[in-house]
C-alpha cells in the first residue's frame, strides 16, 4: 500500500471514530432519535472494506455511517439525515439505519438482518448479464448467517457463479447474544465453505482487511464466483445506543479494545511509512473540524416540509394523499 | 386467445422491445412455467433471460429487487400465493419501500406475478387470495387482471413501469378465452364498466367478475332492475372517480370478493362509500366475501367457503327485496 492510501484509510477511520462519537453524544443530547447502531471500534474494518472495494456495488447493513462516508458521502449529509433534516441524504426519510447514495454504488443501509444479501445476488446478476467486471459486495454480521436469506443466498450465488463477495463482519455477538450459543461454530465461513472459496483476516487490522478484500475481488472478476471473506472484528458499543452492553465482561472488553485498529494504523504510519507525530496530529485535528462542521450543518438544516410525507413513493404514479 | 396465450404474449412483447427484460421464478424456463405462461420464451431468449429459481421465494423477490437496482426489469413469478407469503419480507420491507427510504434515490422497475384463488380443491396452503394484505402496502401497485385483453396489455404496462408493481392472477382464468383489441390503448389503473346499468353499482375483480357476469341475468329479472357492474382492475390505487360516477347514478352498491371477509379487500370500498358517498346510497352496502375460514379440500366445502354465481344472485336478490330495490 502507498502511502498516500494508507494515510487516506486512517484519516477516514479517525473522522469515522470522531464522527461515531460526536453521533452518540447528539443522540444522547436528543437531537438524533430512532435506533443508533455505532461502528466504534470496527473502522479499520469498514473504511478498508469500501477503499479496497472502490469500484463496484455495495450493499450493506444498519450500522454503516462510517462505511458511507468511506465510500464518499459528505459527512454533513449524513450528519444531516441522522438528524432528520430535509439535507439529509434520504431528506431525512431514512435516518441513521437508510443511507443510500447510488452516485458512489452504495445501496444502503438496510435495517431486515440478512435481509439485503439477496438483493445483492440479483444485483451481481445484473453486473454479470451487463459484462460489468467489478462486481458486487455484501457486507452482513455474523448473525446474518443464521437466517435463511443468507442460506439461500449462498446456492444462488455459487451455482450461477455470480461475482458476489459475501463480507461477513463477525464481531461476536448477534445484537447481545454470543454467536457460538446460536450456531455451531464462531467461524461462519464454515458454513459456506461447501459453496465457495473462503477466507478469513483480522477485521482489526485495516492493511490485512485492504489487501484480503483486494484479493477477494480479483477472484470474484476471474469467473471463479462468489467468495466469502470473514472478518474477525470487535465492536466497542453495544448493538445500538440502546443497549447498555452488560453482557460483556470488563475483561472481555480490555481484550476487544486491546485490538484497537486506529492504534495500529497510527503506529504503522509512524514505524514504516515515516509519518511524524505532528501530522498524525494534523490528521486528527482535521477530522474534527470535518464531524465539528458536520453537528453545525445538521444542527442548522430545516426539517423536511410537511409536504415531503408523500413524496417519492413512487417513481411515475402520483402520491397522493388519502383524505 | 387464452389470458394465459395473452401473459405470455405481454412478455414476449417486452423481452423483444427491452434487452433488460428478465423473467424469473420457479419452472419458469425449460418447464415453461407451472400455468405455461412462459412457455416457448426459453426457446426464444435463452436461459439467461428466463431464469429458473430453486423453490426459495424470499430469493426470487429480494434478487428481483436487486436486479432492479443493478438496471434490470425483472418479471417475478410466483408459483401460487401462498408460497408467496415466504417473499413478504422482500415485497414488504425492500420492494416496496427501498424508493421512499432512499429519497427516490433508488428505482425499482419489477413485476411480481401473484397466481391466486381458491381454484380445484387444492386445499388450504394453495388456495388463498392475499390482495388484502398487498393492496395495504404503501409503494406497491397492485394490478388484478380478470380478461384477456387487460391481461395482455396491463402486464405490459407494469412491466414497462418504473414502480413496482403486483399482479394478481387467478388461477381458475388462465384458460378464459377472449380477444384481444390491439388497436385501443388502456389505462391499466383505471376501473371497468363491464355492464351499464341504472338501480345497482356491483364492484368485483378477478374470477368473481365471472360469477357475477353470471348471476346478473337472474338477479334483473327476478328484481326487474338493471345492475352496472364494474371490474376493479387497479386495487391499489383504487379508482374511486369511477366508482363515485356510477354509485351517483345507481345509489347502491354491492362487493363481490373471493378473499375472507373479515379485513378482506372489499371492506375498503364499502369504508370509502360509507364515508364518501353516503347522502348518494339508498340501501345499506353489502358485501359477498369468502367465509372466514381456512379452504377446505372437499370440493362441496369447498364451494361452500366462496362466493358461486348462484349464493351472489341469492343474496342480491334477497338485499335488494329487503331494501326495496
Amino acid at each position: 500500500m502507498n502511502k498516500l492510501l494508507a494515510e487516506e484509510i486512517y484519516y477516514d477511520m479517525v473522522l469515522g471514530r470522531t464522527f461515531e462519537l460526536a453521533a452518540k453524544e447528539h443522540y444522547m443530547g436528543g437531537d438524533i432519535a430512532g435506533f443508533l447502531h455505532l461502528d466504534i471500534g470496527q473502522e479499520g474494518f469498514s473504511v478498508a472494506a469500501m477503499k479496497a472495494f472502490d469500484k463496484g456495488d455495495v450493499f450493506t447493513t444498519y450500522r454503516e455511517h462510517v462505511m458511507a462516508i468511506a465510500r464518499g458521502m459528505d459527512p454533513k449529509d449524513v450528519m444531516a439525515e441522522l438528524f432528520g433534516k430535509a439535507a439529509g441524504i434520504s431528506r431525512g426519510r431514512g435516518g441513521s439505519m437508510h443511507l443510500f447514495d447510488p452516485s458512489h454504488f452504495f445501496y444502503g443501509g438496510d435495517a431486515i438482518v440478512g435481509g439485503q444479501i439477496p438483493n445483492a445476488v440479483g444485483c451481481a446478476y445484473a453486473r454479470k448479464y451487463q459484462g460489468r467486471e467489478d462486481g458486487v459486495m455484501v457486507v452482513f454480521g455474523d448473525g446474518a448467517t443464521n437466517g435463511g436469506a443468507f442460506f439461500e443466498s449462498i446456492n444462488n450465488a455459487s451455482t450461477q457463479k455470480l461475482p458476489l463477495l459475501f463480507l461477513c463482519e463477525n464481531n461476536g455477538y448477534a445484537i447481545g447474544t454470543k454467536i457460538t450459543r446460536v450456531a455451531p461454530f464462531e467461524k461462519q465461513a464454515k458454513k459456506a465453505e461447501p459453496y465457495m472459496i473462503t477466507r478469513e483476516v483480522d477485521g482489526m487490522d485495516a492493511l490485512a482487511v485492504y489487501e484480503s478484500v483486494r484479493e477477494a475481488q480479483s477472484l470474484i472478476q476471474d469467473g471463479h464466483g462468489p467468495v466469502f471473506l470473514e472478518a474477525m472484528t470487535c465492536r466497542y458499543e453495544g448493538h445500538s445506543v440502546a443497549d447498555a452492553n452488560t453482557y460483556r465482561s470488563k475483561e472481555e472488553m480490555q481484550i476487544c479494545k486491546g485490538k484497537d485498529s486506529i492504534d495500529r494504523m497510527e503506529q504503522l504510519l509512524l514505524s514504516q511509512y515515516g509519518i511524524t507525530p505532528d501530522a498524525i496530529k494534523t490528521i486528527q485535528k482535521r477530522a474534527q473540524n470535518c464531524v465539528d462542521e458536520a453537528v453545525a450543518f445538521a444542527a442548522s438544516a430545516v426539517e423536511p416540509e410537511l409536504a415531503e410525507l408523500y413524496e417519492d413513493i413512487f417513481a411515475e404514479r402520483k402520491n397522493h394523499a388519502v383524505s | 386467445m387464452l389470458y394465459r396465450e395473452a401473459l405470455n404474449k405481454a412478455i414476449d412483447k417486452t423481452m423483444e422491445m427491452d434487452e433488460t427484460v428478465v423473467v424469473l421464478g420457479e419452472d419458469v424456463g425449460l418447464y415453461g412455467g407451472s400455468y405455461r405462461v412462459t412457455e416457448g420464451l426459453v426457446a426464444k431468449y435463452g436461459e439467461r433471460r428466463l431464469i429458473d429459481t430453486p423453490i426459495a421465494e424470499l430469493s426470487i423477490v429480494g434478487n428481483a429487487v436487486g436486479m432492479a437496482i443493478g438496471g434490470l426489469r425483472p418479471v417475478a413469478e410466483i408459483m401460487t400465493a401462498n408460497f408467496g407469503l415466504l417473499a413478504f419480507d422482500q415485497i414488504i420491507n425492500h420492494m416496496a419501500k427501498y424508493r421512499y427510504m432512499s429519497a427516490g434515490k433508488i428505482t425499482l422497475p419489477m413485476v411480481v406475478r401473484f397466481p391466486q384463488g381458491v381454484s380445484r380443491q387444492l386445499a388450504a396452503q394453495h388456495s388463498e387470495s392475499y390482495e388484502q394484505m398487498l393492496s395495504a402496502v404503501p409503494g406497491l401497485t397492485v394490478l388484478a387482471a380478470s380478461d384477456v385483453n387487460y391481461a395482455y396489455h396491463a402486464l405490459q404496462f407494469a412491466i414497462m413501469s418504473d414502480d413496482p408493481i403486483i399482479f394478481i392472477e387467478h388461477e381458475l382464468l388462465y384458460n378464459k378465452k377472449g380477444d384481444i383489441d390491439f388497436e385501443t390503448a388502456i389505462d391499466p389503473l383505471k376501473a371497468r364498466v363491464v355492464k351499464e346499468g341504472q338501480d345497482m353499482t356491483i364492484v368485483s375483480y378477478l374470477k368473481m367478475l365471472d360469477d357475477v357476469m353470471e348471476a346478473v341475468p337472474e338477479i334483473e329479472k327476478q328484481l326487474g332492475k338493471s345492475c352496472e357492474v364494474i371490474d376493479l382492475c387497479s386495487l391499489n390505487p383504487i379508482d374511486y372517480e369511477t366508482l363515485e360516477t356510477s354509485l351517483k347514478k345507481t345509489g347502491a352498491i354491492v362487493v363481490v370478493e373471493e378473499d375472507h371477509k373479515t379485513g378482506g379487500f372489499g371492506s375498503q370500498i364499502v369504508s370509502w362509500a360509507a364515508e364518501e358517498m353516503f347522502y348518494s346510497l339508498d340501501a345499506p352496502p353489502l358485501r359477498l366475501a369468502g367465509e372466514d375460514v381456512p379452504i377446505p379440500y372437499n370440493r362441496t366445502l369447498e364451494l361452500a367457503s366462496i362466493p358461486t354465481p348462484e349464493k351472489i344472485a341469492e343474496k342480491i336478490m334477497a338485499w335488494g327485496n329487503k331494501n326495496g330495490l
